[in-house]
């Protein structure tokens, strides 16, 4: 043992008179592996954080089911306890893909229809609102101008377009898409004047002293800058359209979630309201979700900033 | 008719105009460079040095005189008078090797091939010592390490001046001698015409062959040149005590501190 220790000293004195003259001596690399844990504890430690994840919304949410249950549950209520509620729409819960022609349809085909005409409407708002936005946010002539205009369109509620796009368009269905675009357009327009604003100077005089063409300004320098910005407004504006079409389905009729909760309603089905409304915010979340996703793959690198 | 220099600057002069109020930040400028020179511009916060290089760069347009490149009136931003920017103004979404490239294929996207374009690039990476962080983005490197791409990009559009802003103002002292010594050897290779601004007088002796010094503003103009004879390669332990460089240093600290001291409103 202290023989070797020696040795090893020795060999340690010698390598560093050799490495006097070598003015470059690379240290060595130790790399450093951590222990393999088992299987078991890394399993627990998984449970362990889904379960703190999940474990504090299920116990609100017993909590409250079980406070609803007792509030509904003597006689007369006014509504339905949630043992009622299921109970009563088990013919909706259970098969949403039932048919029956006409506006009898299940869960699945009318949550369809409105998303439909939330993409078209949703989409041609992003196009839009996204041209709009870069052109205000580039000319100082055309945020005089519009800017103004839209910070006053933007508060009319979505409801108060409807009969103006149906007087127009003497149409239902063009008239929810409208009614979806001019809601959700706003927030995109705006947010995206404000990230083409505040596109650091840095860039346009890296963009200047390369010579950039006015295209390549465009889709090399402000839309990736602008990203987060544009995001931003289409998570606003996805939520408003979702908000603006579950409003106006139940003006247009027709099949569509909003106007199942409003059919639902003459014909007294309460608790299948109930469930629609849990439906619709379930799908307004997986919206924001996705919205807030694409944002985050797209805008890598920019947002780390 | 006499010798056209490499750079003029002509009887420049720059006001800035805010409703009634002009501000004049430059008169009568006036400096000649040759090819291939180190020259730093030095001078108290605001006396104009950034706008003079802005107005080298073409990101700013002189209200009098004119700034000429062999001859040729400068009077829009190119690639030609790159710019180092104080804070790498790298674009975060793109690559360590995006953001060079973004250069290179529109400066040479005519003449050289795809290929070309991409050892191009990979050449500058290298020249400072880039070359491994390639793929990495701005926010994964240093602040060193982003100027090093910074000055990579500016020199990948060979420039025929490069034009640095404060480079190195934002870095820590080592870091900033590693980049000194690694400017001073590119030059040494390449042979640029550097202007360079800077607020360290250290930093102005060591690498130039000029120290040009502005004057205070208002109406800032060149109050004295002075030329650093000292021979190259420099190195800054061998400098440290040198006479020479202790001359030129107290002849840049005198011009600073006793003869252009800040206007007290202005250090208060």
């Amino acid at each position: 043992m202290q023989a070797a220790a020696k040795a090893t000293l020795s060999a340690a004195t010698v390598s560093v008179a050799n490495a006097v003259p070598v003015p470059e001596s690379s240290a060595e690399i130790v790399t450093f592996r951590p222990p393999v844990r088992p299987a078991l504890e890394r399993a627990m430690e998984i449970a362990r954080h889904v379960v703190s994840v999940v474990l504090p919304p299920l116990i609100v949410l017993s909590l409250t089911l079980f406070v609803w249950q007792l509030l509904c549950s003597e006689p007369g209520a006014r509504l339905p306890p949630p043992t009622k509620v299921v109970a009563d729409a088990w013919d909706f819960i259970a098969d949403p893909f039932y048919d029956n022609g006409g506006i009898d349809k299940g869960a699945f085909w009318q949550i369809s229809k409105s998303l439909g005409r939330v993409a078209i409407g949703f989409s041609l708002a992003a196009v839009v609102g996204i041209a709009l936005g870069v052109l205000v946010g580039q000319s100082t002539w055309a945020m005089r101008g519009l800017d103004p205009i839209f910070q006053v369109l933007r508060t009319v509620p979505p409801l108060a377009w409807l009969p103006l796009s149906l007087a127009g368009f003497r149409h239902a269905d063009p008239s929810a898409l409208f009614v979806i675009f001019i809601t959700s357009i706003w927030p995109i327009i705006i947010n995206t004047s404000v990230g083409v604003r505040n596109i650091p100077q840095d860039y346009r005089n890296v963009a200047a002293v390369i010579r950039l063409s006015w295209w390549e300004v465009f889709y090399k320098i402000t839309l990736p800058a602008t990203v987060p910005y544009i995001f931003t407004g289409l998570r606003i504006g996805v939520g408003l359209s979702w908000l603006a079409i579950v409003a106006a389905e139940m003006l247009i009729g027709g099949v569509g979630i909003g106007f199942f909760i409003w059919d639902a309603w003459n014909s007294s089905r309460i608790s299948d309201i109930i469930v629609a409304l849990v439906y619709i915010g379930i799908v307004g979340f997986l919206l924001d979700k996705l919205i807030a996703t694409v944002g985050h793959f797209v805008s890598h690198g920019v947002s780390a900033q | 008719m006499t010798t056209q220099p490499y750079l003029k600057f002509d009887q420049i002069g720059m006001s800035f105009r805010r409703g009634q109020m002009a501000t004049e930040v430059l008169r009568d400028v006036d400096l000649r460079i040759e090819r291939g020179e180190f020259v730093s511009l030095i001078g108290h916060s605001g006396c104009g040095k950034s706008t003079l290089l802005n107005i080298l760069g073409g990101l700013l347009k002189s209200t009098s005189g004119e700034v000429f490149l062999e001859g040729k009136v400068v009077d829009e931003p190119g690639p030609d008078r790159a710019i180092v920017f104080q804070n790498h103004s790298l674009l975060p979404w793109l690559t360590v090797y995006g953001n060079i490239a973004i250069a290179v294929d529109k400066v040479f996207g005519g003449t050289k091939s795809k290929a070309e374009r991409h050892d191009w690039v990979m050449h500058n990476l290298e020249l400072v010592q880039m070359a491994q962080a390639k793929d990495k983005r701005p926010h994964e490197v240093s602040g060193g390490m982003k100027q090093r791409v910074g000055i990579a990009r500016a020199l990948a559009m060979q420039p025929k001046v490069l034009l640095m802003d404060e480079p190195f103002g934002a870095l820590d002292a080592l870091t900033r001698a590693h980049l000194q010594d690694s400017v001073m050897e590119i030059h040494a290779r390449l042979g640029n015409t550097v202007m360079m601004i800077t607020h360290d007088v250290d930093e102005a002796v060591l690498l130039s062959d000029r120290v040009v010094m502005m004057t205070n503003g208002p109406a800032a103009t060149i109050g004295e040149i002075l030329p650093i004879n000292l021979p190259r390669p420099r190195r800054r332990l061998e400098l440290a005590t040198d006479a020479e460089y202790a001359r030129c240093r107290a002849a840049v600290l005198e011009f600073l501190y006793a003869r252009h001291r800040v206007p007290a409103r202005a250090a208060a």
